[in-house]
């Protein structure tokens, strides 16, 4: 039931149907949404399990965005919009989901999310995206206890990585195996800054460093980098990464090593739904409160 | 020592490097080169072509001081001045009676606090971060396929404000040509871009305690509309000296002088 | 919850840390006039507790926000004097 669109961008868009369920009607059927700042995703739940999802790049339009990825989810399920009965919105473009009852933020939606992907012992969510870098502490019912949020400065963001990437010339997807590929580490690349890191890189060429070597030093600062947030916010070892950095593992490696802790696999699921899965299972509740406040 | 009389300045800068020939505390010539890769390299073909200009050998010259980023690379320097001691003494040279001085370089920025004899008091300093440094007008005058200069003339003659989203140089940029492709005018987005970086500035002077009578030098001090911005942040008239980018070189011919004199005079 | 809003960047990091669960018992909510900036507002969370928050378009701008009360390195903030629960902290 898996569906993969190739594009040429920096991930294919993809979409899943639970083979196993085909009596949904009748049952408690809730939907999130999370529009972020480069994928949109969808996710439907058939009592609580998962039914449907969707990942799709978000375009300039935020309402588009979220009607797409919502189609695309329900495509051949039978089922129609009419069909949710409560549906939440998250990220970036959280109040532009035409069709949602209501909206959440999503660090409150990442976290319940991430309490079910890699189950009810994760405490510390890393998530790395393309404009931020979140970590968030929750507890074993997947509730926000202190989050931390940097979305001001590229570094130690996708988007931090994408320009190194595109400097030296490498694919976004060989960053991590090639930054091993090294004698030595060598030491983190120091400006903090992407603009002078840059600037830093491109003289490292210069000075005669392989491009393994510049990625090795890029990845070990932009992991330094993450484990500050992570330091200050709130540290436990069972711990999750998530985001589109999760796949890199040039710098997730490098964390665990700064760290001292192994990040929990998730069990089942694509990470990138945390939010929207987070999302749907609110809708649950948020759906019971609604039916006995009689709505 | 100072038969001569000639003493030479040079600001090792990121981007550029600056000298200035001065003889009595008056310019002789006055000559950049892009620092490159060789900030060494930069200074020597400056300092050639400025004595070149004013007619002299490096035999002429009684002693070099330099300052900015890369002083220590340029080795054949007899002093190394510090760049807010060399800003301070510019500034007290050309416009006596300044209060406080915004640098702004390539790569940085820095506000600083002068005491009533001109000397520097506290400072603040933003050299990490390219958000409040010339290379952040740079990168958006290039996402608006225009020079620097060009977008400081543009936002003189904006219609709208729209402030930017963003600070970070890189998630600017972005916001520039998503702007660009909303149809805004380069206009409104050249105001938009400089009032963003004009009050990261201003916040500098916040911290220290905004006075009356403030000096701005460094390069991007030649962008009327970055100063027209700063004006408005900053709530004051803000003076720019003729050929801004060389007063930091200046002071540092002028602090080789005076320690020269110094040393005459103790001998 | 500890809710830090606020960024990092290579001049530092700025950070404002609410306590909700301080806060929530607050009926007075002090803390919002008291800012020269306007920078606390006072909503509702994900959890149904009425707490304060910086405003969303003000959180990466704090350095420069906060300076006017922290020029001369000044440390009694009005926002941190009005919250009788104590639940603000700054981080620098």
């Amino acid at each position: 039931m898996n569906e993969e669109r190739k594009e040429y961008w920096r991930w294919a868009e993809s979409r899943w149907t639970n083979p196993e369920i085909s009596d949904w009607q009748g049952r408690t059927i809730t939907a999130g949404v999370d529009i972020g700042s480069t994928s949109t995703q969808a996710v439907i739940l058939v009592d609580g399990e998962l039914f449907a999802y969707s990942n799709m790049r978000t375009g300039s339009d935020s309402p588009e965005s979220a009607n797409h990825a919502m189609a695309w989810a329900l495509e051949g399920t039978g089922m129609t919009l009419d069909d949710l009965q409560y549906t939440i919105g998250t990220g970036y473009g959280r109040v532009n989901v035409p069709f949602a009852d209501k909206c959440i933020t999503e660090i409150t939606c990442h976290a319940r999310g991430a309490n079910r992907i890699y189950g009810p012992s994760v405490r510390t969510i890393l998530d790395m995206g393309g404009q931020d870098c979140k970590a968030i502490h929750c507890d074993e019912r997947g509730r926000v206890t202190s989050f931390m949020m940097n979305d001001k400065c590229a570094a130690g963001t996708g988007r931090g990585m994408e320009a190194i990437a595109n400097l030296l010339g490498v694919d976004i997807g060989e960053i991590g195996d090639r930054s091993f590929q090294v004698e030595e580490e060598p030491k983190p690349v120091s400006s903090m800054c992407v603009v002078f890191a840059k600037a830093e890189v491109a003289a490292l060429m210069r000075s005669g460093w392989s491009k393994e070597m510049v990625l090795a030093a890029y990845c070990r600062a932009m992991a330094i980098r993450v484990c500050k947030l992570l330091t200050r916010n709130k540290m436990e070892p069972d711990f999750a990464i998530t985001g589109g950095i999760a796949k890199n593992k040039g710098v997730v490696k490098r964390i665990e090593e700064i760290m001292g802790v192994t990040a929990l696999e998730p069990q089942g699921y694509d990470t990138q739904i945390a939010g929207a899965l987070g999302a749907a299972i609110i809708a649950i509740d948020m759906l019971k409160k609604k039916r006995a406040r009689g709505g | 020592m100072s038969k001569t009389g000639i003493f030479v300045g040079i600001d090792g800068g990121s981007q550029t490097t600056k000298v200035v020939v001065t003889a009595g505390g008056k310019v002789l010539a006055k000559k950049f080169a892009y620092t490159d890769f060789d900030a060494k390299d930069a200074a020597s073909a400056a300092l050639s072509e400025a004595l070149a200009e004013a007619g002299l050998g490096m035999d002429d010259v009684a002693a070099i001081a330099a300052t900015g980023t890369n002083r220590q690379l340029i080795d054949f320097a007899n002093s190394y001045v510090n760049e807010i001691v060399a800003d301070a003494a510019g500034v007290h040279h050309v416009l006596p009676g300044m209060s406080m001085i915004l640098d702004m370089g390539a790569e940085g920025s820095r506000a600083i606090d002068l005491d009533e004899n001109g000397a520097a008091k506290t400072y603040e300093i933003n050299d990490r971060c390219a958000s409040g440094a010339g290379t952040f007008i740079e990168t958006c005058a290039r996402a608006l396929e225009i020079t620097p200069a060009d977008m400081g003339e543009l936002s003189l003659h904006y219609t709208k404000d729209i402030p930017m989203k963003a600070q970070c140089v890189v998630f600017v940029e972005s916001e520039v040509i998503s702007l660009i492709h909303q149809k805004e005018s380069k206009e409104n987005i050249a105001r938009g871009v400089l009032m963003g970086i004009s009050t990261r500035l201003g916040s500098m002077f916040r911290r220290l305690g905004i006075r009356e009578g403030i000096a701005f030098v460094g390069w991007p001090a030649n962008n009327v509309g970055l100063v027209k911005c700063l004006e408005e942040d900053l709530g004051q008239k803000i003076t720019v000296p003729e050929d801004p980018e060389y007063i930091c070189a200046l002071g540092a011919a002028l602090c080789a002088e005076k320690a020269a004199k110094k040393k005459e005079a103790e001998a | 919850m500890l809710a830090n809003y606020g960024y990092e960047d290579a001049s530092g990091t700025y950070y404002i840390t609410i306590d909700t669960d301080m806060c929530a018992e607050c009926t007075d909510h002090a803390c919002v006039g008291s800012c020269p900036a306007g920078l606390y507002d006072i909503i509702l969370d994900d959890y149904d507790d009425e707490v304060a928050e910086i405003r969303e378009e003000q959180r990466n701008s704090l350095r420069t926000l906060c300076s006017g009360c922290k020029a001369g390195g000044k440390t009694d903030w009005p926002c941190t004097a009005a919250c009788a629960a104590g639940a603000i902290r700054h981080s620098w």
